[in-house]
């Protein structure tokens, strides 16, 4: 079986997520994995290290997906499975390559349980979907926190693919969020802080605890929603979906759409007022206090512990 | 200036869903149904649209278009309630595909030649977010996902998108298919005079079979389990016990 995998970059990197989609497609037979973008090579070169990868694809051109999926669409040809990573480049373009094709995509895979069988949550991860696919070709996205990063050390061929595809859109402006925390969507442990923060200033709190446990940071939609957190810290059915070692809640209650985004950490803590948040019945360990309290207490305390990470 | 707002009913996202034992699927009967919430705010950014270009040439149309059961015109009534002017409902009882509700849409767009589509983002039953995506690809048109901002800026269209590393403005040239997400406007909500008015709009029912489009399903939904429950947890009594979890947390994840 061939598949083919588009790799996520930004800013000139590899996407974490990357590594992952290829460990999972591995599974489903031998990769080529496509990088598109303009100055491309650095992050070729890192793709070309991925374990299980046969040959590296790149091509010149925009993201945009009207673009990016005529593309993809004449490179299936040579595939059983195009696969993309479900962050918001896979959402944006896979959808629309599967439409090309009049296939029926099979979207935010967590297990891949044979060459056609796979599992899906739906219902904001309250009901998980058992779903076989028996069309010709495969149009797949994979949750990345799902997969366990692959290997590196490989060194794959890399081949330049000729033609620059057209695109109807234009990108007028990027508004990157600057931060030197860990990528949130494939962190070992984050910290994630709600609306009980009550102003961006505040947010500092979370973002020094993070700091202090080499942490990625996370916020509820409510504390983006109050502009305390941009929007790419947004941890939930419809932000990011995060599967670390340790997640640590401060100030926040457990909506149903953030615990979508949950589901998959090893320990939970939760630090909460309220003893009957949904958020701290969840947690593997609560501590009930308020949080302008008990967090410079607690960096205090990881600083006497000589805690790093 | 037309623009077509698809919509669909799931069950109520404040409900906690249950699933049915027999693995057969989640338990609707008797549970809230309502517009799903991207969709709300898709209707609310074309009515905000159509209001910033009141006193133009050509008032703005919204059409209202769903594909559901006769229930459905609930919702529709709903979008009516807010602005929009008329509604389609297409009748099925069926649970569609999602290529296959797009596909029923492209007949639409191209028989209302909508200038503008919007969706929601996602559905909050099946969390798919495909339609947007595979309705442009299917009317051949540029789209932009994910919107928190959209403006009408002389033929083209600007859209912010909300995207992994942040945010993304595009342009893009009409006609094109927008999708919602959440902090692109707050929905209204209908006042009462604005209800009985709906019931006076539009609402062309029609079979789904009328479209002749092939609606047979590609995939196999084998069974739908409830995901696995998480261990019983503890309160601890100080900092310092938190503190000495998290050490022993991060030196569990250090020796692996
Ligand atoms: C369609 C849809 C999609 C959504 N998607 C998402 C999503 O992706 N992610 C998401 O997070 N939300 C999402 N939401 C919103 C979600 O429903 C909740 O509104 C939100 O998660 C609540 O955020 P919060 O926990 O910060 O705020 P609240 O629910 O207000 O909770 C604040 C918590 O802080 C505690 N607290 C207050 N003061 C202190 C203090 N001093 N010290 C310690 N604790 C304190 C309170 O006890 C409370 O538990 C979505 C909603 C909808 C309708
Ligand atoms: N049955 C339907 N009828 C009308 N619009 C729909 C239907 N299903 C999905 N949509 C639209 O497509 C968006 C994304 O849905 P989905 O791809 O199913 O997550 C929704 O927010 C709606 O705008």
């Amino acid at each position: 079986m061939r598949v083919l995998v588009l790799a996520d970059h930004d800013a000139g990197l590899l996407a974490p997520a990357t590594a992952r989609i290829v460990q999972g497609a591995t599974a489903l037979g031998a990769i080529d994995l496509l990088v598109v973008g303009d100055d491309i090579a650095a992050i070729a070169q890192s793709a070309a290290a991925l374990a299980g990868v046969a040959k590296v694809l790149t091509g010149k051109g925009s993201l945009a997906a009207d673009g990016l999926a005529a593309r993809l669409a004449a490179l299936a040809g040579d595939y059983d499975y195009v696969v993309a990573s479900a962050g918001s480049v896979g959402k944006d373009v896979m959808p629309r390559l599967a439409a090309l094709l009049d296939v029926m995509p099979v979207t935010d895979i967590v297990t891949i349980l044979g060459p056609t069988r796979f599992e899906r949550p739906i219902y904001a991860g309250n009901a998980v979907q058992t779903v076989t696919d028996n069309q010709p070709r495969h149009i797949l996205t994979l949750r990345a926190s799902a997969f366990r990063p692959a290997a590196t050390g490989n060194t794959a061929d890399i081949e330049a693919l000729d033609s620059d595809i057209a695109s109807l859109v234009t990108l007028l402006a990027n508004h990157r969020t600057l931060s030197d925390t860990p990528d949130l969507a494939t962190a070992q442990i984050v910290v994630g802080g709600g609306v009980a923060l009550g102003s961006a200033e505040n947010f500092q709190l979370i973002e020094k605890l993070a700091k202090r446990l080499g942490a990625a940071v996370g916020a509820t939609r409510a504390a983006v929603d109050a502009g305390y957190a941009p929007n790419d810290w947004q941890i939930g059915q419809t932000g990011k979906i995060i599967a670390p070692d340790l997640y640590i809640a401060i100030g926040i209650s457990g909506a149903l759409q953030h615990l979508a985004g949950i589901q998959g950490a090893k320990k939970i803590v939760a630090i909460n007022t309220d003893a009957e948040a949904p958020l701290v019945k969840l947690a593997d360990v609560a501590l009930i206090g308020d949080l302008f309290e008990t967090i410079p207490q607690l960096i205090a305390e990881l600083d006497k512990r000589g805690v790093t990470h | 200036m037309k623009i077509l707002v698809a919509i669909k009913r799931v069950v109520d996202h404040n409900v906690r869903i249950r699933v049915r034992p027999d693995g057969t699927g989640v338990e609707t009967t008797g549970v809230r149904l309502s517009m799903n919430p991207f969709c709300k705010h898709a209707v609310e950014a074309a009515v905000q649209l159509a209001e910033a270009g009141q006193g133009a040439a050509s008032p703005t149309e919204i059409v209202i278009v769903s594909v559901g059961p006769k229930a459905a015109t609930d919702v529709i009534l709903t979008a009516l309630a807010m602005g929009a002017h008329r509604g389609i409902l297409i009748e099925t009882d069926a649970d569609l595909e999602t290529l296959a509700i797009a596909k029923l849409l492209a007949k639409v767009v191209d028989e209302e030649q909508a200038d503008l589509v919007l969706l929601g983002k996602q559905a909050v039953d099946d969390d798919s977010n495909h339609v947007g995506q595979m309705l442009a690809a299917l009317t051949n048109r540029p789209q932009a996902t994910f919107a928190s901002e959209i403006s009408i800026v002389g033929p083209a269209l600007e859209v912010t998108r909300e995207i992994d590393s942040g945010r993304q403005t595009l342009s893009l040239p009409l006609p094109a298919i927008v999708t919602a997400d959440l902090r692109l406007n707050t929905p209204r909500n209908a006042a009462l005079p604005m209800v009985m008015k709906a019931r006076a709009k539009p609402l062309a029912v029609r079979p789904v079979a009328e479209f002749g489009v092939d609606l047979s399903p590609r995939l196999v939904i084998e069974k739908i389990n409830p995901p696995a429950e998480r261990a019983a947890g503890r309160t601890l009594g100080s900092v310092a016990d938190l503190a000495a979890f998290i050490a022993d947390d991060i030196a569990q994840m250090e020796a692996l």
